[in-house]
């Protein structure tokens, strides 16, 4: 008990020496936009359209649930356009970004273990470094910008989707006008709520596509080591995005409350 | 000049090289033979600083390459071609991308004469026209032949053969075999060739060098070679299923377990 306990907390601290040797690797291998520059937009539109439709799909359905909940809990207490603050709110700040990370830690994180793990244990990643390429400017730079720029996108499109598929319940399954939705929708409304969602996921994408990256790369042994570093890095990148969801709150929203 | 100095190298319990010295000569092709698992790839995975030595080092050129500084070993490598085992093939671009890749690294050279390079390293393994096809649609074979265009494209001063001809047909091997002579002829270069095929150990090499053991056993010209007296290189080189190894085999199967070494030829 107690020494595996010890070997746990062993493994968990090498762990942590191997991602930040992978770190300072990938901060080195940043001055050679030579081979990053051009690989990143092909990175960005992978990951949007990969993303995309899962994204939009888990968002509509949120909305409905949203707008549902919100006027079953607020029954009669308080006036139904808060139907629409509630559900605008609840979008842009938390369900848009954490279901998304959340989904796209199986989409995005798994395929860059899987992808990368595979390079690795078919010596793909020893190909081009005898190439003489940096594998750290060629592959992890322009998968982990993607992330950082096309999350925040992706999720913004998210937003759009849960706002919409709420104010479309509200409108027509519950007994709330157009106008009430939108008053309700703007009375709270600042736009840091949307700055918000927004800085959270990127930090998401940043994370997911780090730990991708630096599991895939570090796969040793065949297909079984492919599948194990898939499935930490669904593993890790999830609790990473619920660390860092309650970091972001107790950093950014504390403030507003005092 | 590719020296290996008395290199140290183990993975874990596995103690692979243990003491190899070979001094590979500027314009030979030295073939390096021996037992599946003995440690050849291991070995020239050292030239280009794909694995780290744990003790000894091995020199290209007088520099020492586990010294280098990252730009000085992309340098190096920029003069090395590999040719993997496996091939090593990027599954995720053409035939085309995949040997253009290393050419695009180089400074001053156009897109156009990319293409042609590219063309003409595909024609000379008889893969011209495969250049759209993406590797999963290639055979085997096929794979390792782009995998030995995609090394021969860049010209180098030095190129890594890691079994060339395995699982290739004995006509295709033949090919390959030619290639890499007429290659040394043209380019002068300095080559490495691990194979387990003695007709083409025999047909590609100056020299030959067996490795056994973690080090060398035996080095000696093709016919010094042919005309060992050394039982165990005698018996690998013919290919019987007993002879000088089984014989210090039984001798050392204490020592041997002793060792982990158990099973590493199986
Ligand atoms: N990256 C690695 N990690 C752990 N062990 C390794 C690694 N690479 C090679 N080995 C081990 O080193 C030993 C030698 O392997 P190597 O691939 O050099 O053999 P080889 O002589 O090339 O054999 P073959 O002719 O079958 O290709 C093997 O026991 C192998 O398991
Ligand atoms: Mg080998």
């Amino acid at each position: 008990m107690v020494t595996s306990l010890g070997r746990r907390s062993i493994g968990l601290v090498t762990g942590f020496g191997q991602f930040g040797r992978f770190l300072g690797n990938v901060a080195r291998a940043l001055p050679d936009v030579r081979t990053w520059g051009g690989l990143t937009a092909q990175q960005m539109r992978r990951l949007g359209v990969d993303s995309l439709p899962i994204a939009l799909f888990i968002a509509a359905f949120t909305g409905i649930v949203l707008a549902l909940l919100a006027s079953y809990v607020m029954t009669g207490a308080v006036p139904p356009y808060l139907v629409g603050t509630l559900v605008t709110k609840t979008i842009t700040m938390e369900l848009g970004p954490v279901l998304t990370g959340l989904a796209l830690a199986g989409r995005v994180g798994a395929n860059i273990a899987a992808e990368l793990g595979t390079m690795r244990v078919t010596e793909q990643v020893d190909a081009l470094e005898t190439l003489a390429y940096n594998p750290y400017a060629f592959l992890v730079i322009p998968r982990v910008l993607a992330g950082l720029v096309m999350f925040p996108v992706v999720v913004a499109f998210a937003m759009g989707m849960g706002i919409f598929t709420g104010w479309l319940t509200a409108t027509n399954l519950l007994p709330i006008t157009n106008a009430e939705f939108m008053r309700g929708a703007r009375l709270f409304f600042m736009p840091f709520d949307v700055w918000y969602g927004l800085l959270k996921s990127a930090s998401f994408g940043f994370v997911i596509t780090l730990i991708g990256c630096h599991l895939g790369l570090a796969t040793r042994g065949g297909a079984e080591g492919v599948g194990r570093a898939t499935t930490r890095t669904v593993v890790y990148s999830a609790e990473m995005i619920l660390v860092l969801d309650a970091y972001w709150a107790v950093t950014l929203l504390r403030g507003h409350f005092q | 000049m590719i020296e290996f100095r008395d290199l140290y190298k183990a993975f874990g319990a596995n103690r692979v090289l243990e003491g190899f010295t070979l001094e590979v000569r500027d314009g030979e092709t030295m073939v390096i033979i021996g037992y599946s698992g003995t440690g050849k790839s291991v070995a020239i995975k050292h030239v280009v600083g794909l694995l780290e030595p744990d003790a000894g080092q091995v020199a290209v050129d007088g520099q020492v390459v586990a010294e280098l500084s990252r730009a000085a070993l992309t340098g190096l490598r920029a003069t090395i071609g590999f040719v993997f085992q496996f091939a090593a093939l990027f599954d995720s671009m053409t035939i085309f991308d995949n040997v253009a890749l290393g050419l695009r690294r180089r400074p001053g050279i156009s897109e156009g004469d990319i293409a042609s390079r590219v063309a003409e390293a595909l024609a000379l393994v008889d893969l011209a026209g495969t250049e759209r096809l993406m590797p999963a649609e290639l055979s085997g074979g096929m794979r390792k032949r782009v995998g030995l265009a995609r090394a021969i494209a860049l010209k180098p001063r030095y190129l890594l053969y890691d079994e060339p001809t395995t699982g290739l047909d004995p006509v295709t091997s033949a090919v390959i075999d030619q290639l890499i002579v007429r290659t040394r002829e043209a380019l002068g270069v300095t080559s490495v060739v691990i194979t387990h095929d003695m007709r083409s150990a025999y047909t590609v090499g100056d020299r030959i060098a067996m490795l056994y053991r973690g080090r060398i056993r035996q080095v000696g010209t093709v016919a010094e070679i042919r005309a060992t007296a050394d039982p165990v290189v005698r018996q690998f080189i013919e290919g019987r299923p007993d002879g000088g190894r089984a014989a210090e085999r039984a001798s050392l199967s204490q020592t041997g377990q002793e060792l982990g070494l158990e099973g590493v030829d199986a």
